[in-house]
């Protein structure tokens, strides 16, 4: 505690901007696909699948953070599990009580959220080995890099599959008139996979350091 | 028998875990580079959910249901619903599913076991097995062999997956793609291509 440094240090704004996009946990570090890509064929689930892992990630790495020194090494996986776990049935709960419309759309997906890669993966590399803070802002960072990709896939799926944002009509009808179809192609699981594809395409000719050999 | 053989194919090519639900991806796409290990990795999976599933489906239907420990504590225990504990439970049985399996195939099948490696710890927090017993609950299936037949299938359609996209991956070693979509781009585009494929078994029905 000796070096006292400001609460929004340019160490701290990269923890939690540095996720956004040269960091991203899906697109570079490859991390947490596993939930994501089945809720992203409408934006409103996306979005709020984005804030529940950002808030998993944020609460279980300060939490984890707190207890890092009193937890044995060789049981931490377990400990690990048994917080995410409980932080996962406390969102889960929420999502049934006030929005649970959705929290149906998402069905097992929630619940999915207890072995998404990207919390161990910043529990593992991060919280353990840091404060609390800078751990929430990783935590945040994280989840919000997350969330991004999300948004970004499921904003192409919904307009270019249903014609709609946030399930209103924004492709106007004459367009239908004049023989636009949606592509329903889009609606399907394959082509959440091109579209990630398509976004690390994008993503790695911007940034070339990135590319692999 | 006819109906277990339908959710038993159902599982491996309609309901497949990578190609309709995503589940399991992050070991698949790291661990896909050689057919050697994934098929290591699918075996490893196909037992842990053969093994996972109907435990955890025992322990839906016996403990956690609403009024399902009336066959212990007689008819007061009508009211009680653990449902909400599911979650922790699922995992704990899975971890601790996953460690015993491990100490079996160390002392019975030591050469196996050395091929596993470091796949067999990782697989407790692989999505796939999660993803299976959440389905499970989810799908209201009659018994234990029907689960059986749900947990064997997801497992074999997800090893069928990973052993496909391995070899391709080997093969795409040699062919000339745009320099940013090398490795993990291609991989992403490739699996969307076979999953278009996977769509044609729609609508399969014993």
């Amino acid at each position: 505690m000796s070096e006292k440094e400001s609460l929004f240090s340019a160490k701290n704004r990269q923890l939690l901007l540095g996720p956004l996009s040269k960091n991203n946990p899906v697109i570079v570090q490859i991390l947490g696909i596993c939930s994501a890509l089945a809720v992203t064929a409408k934006l409103e689930p996306a979005i709020v699948m984005g804030i529940a892992v950002t808030a998993v990630t944020a609460f279980s790495n300060v939490i984890l953070s707190l207890l890092r020194n009193t937890i044995p090494n060789r049981i931490r996986i377990i400990v690990q599990l048994v917080v995410v776990a409980a932080l996962v049935i406390i969102v889960d709960q929420l999502l049934k009580a006030y929005a649970y419309e959705i929290s149906k759309q998402l069905s097992v997906f929630v619940g999915l959220i207890i072995t998404n890669c990207i919390i161990m993966g910043r529990i593992e590399a991060f919280a353990l080995g840091n404060r609390p803070w800078p751990a929430l802002l990783d935590g945040i960072g994280s989840g919000l890099g997350y969330g991004l990709i999300l948004v970004i896939v499921a904003f192409f799926r919904e307009l270019l599959g249903s014609g709609t944002l946030f399930g209103i009509q924004v492709i106007p009808q004459i367009c239908y008139d004049w023989g636009y179809r949606n592509n329903g192609l889009m609606i399907l699981a394959p082509m959440a996979l091109i579209l990630v594809g398509i976004v690390i395409w994008v993503h790695r000719s911007r940034n070339k350091d990135l590319i692999e050999k | 028998m006819e109906n277990l053989l339908n959710i038993f194919v159902r599982s491996i090519f309609i309901d497949n875990m990578i190609f309709a639900y995503f589940l399991g991806m992050c070991s698949y796409l790291a661990v896909s580079k050689t057919v050697k290990t994934s098929f290591g990795l699918g075996i490893a999976v196909i037992f842990v959910l053969f093994i996972t599933v109907p435990v955890n489906y025992l322990l839906d239907n016996y403990v956690l249901k609403a009024g399902a420990l009336t066959w212990l504590l007689g008819e007061e225990a009508a009211g009680i619903d653990l449902s909400f504990l599911s979650l922790i439970m699922f995992i704990a049985i899975i971890a601790a599913m996953v460690q015993l399996v491990e100490m079996i195939v160390e002392k019975f099948a030591p050469a196996l076991y050395n091929q596993l490696g470091i796949f067999l710890p990782l697989i407790a927090v692989n999505c796939a097995i999660m993803g299976a017993s959440l389905f499970m609950q989810q799908r209201d299936y009659a018994n234990v062999a029907e689960v059986t037949a749900f947990g064997l299938g997801s497992g074999i359609g997800w090893m069928l997956a990973i052993v496909g996209i391995a070899a391709i991956r080997e093969k795409l070693k040699y062919s000339n793609i745009p320099a940013p979509l090398r490795g993990i781009g291609i991989t992403f585009i490739v699996t969307g291509l076979m999953a278009i494929s996977f769509m044609s078994f729609l609508g399969i029905n014993l």
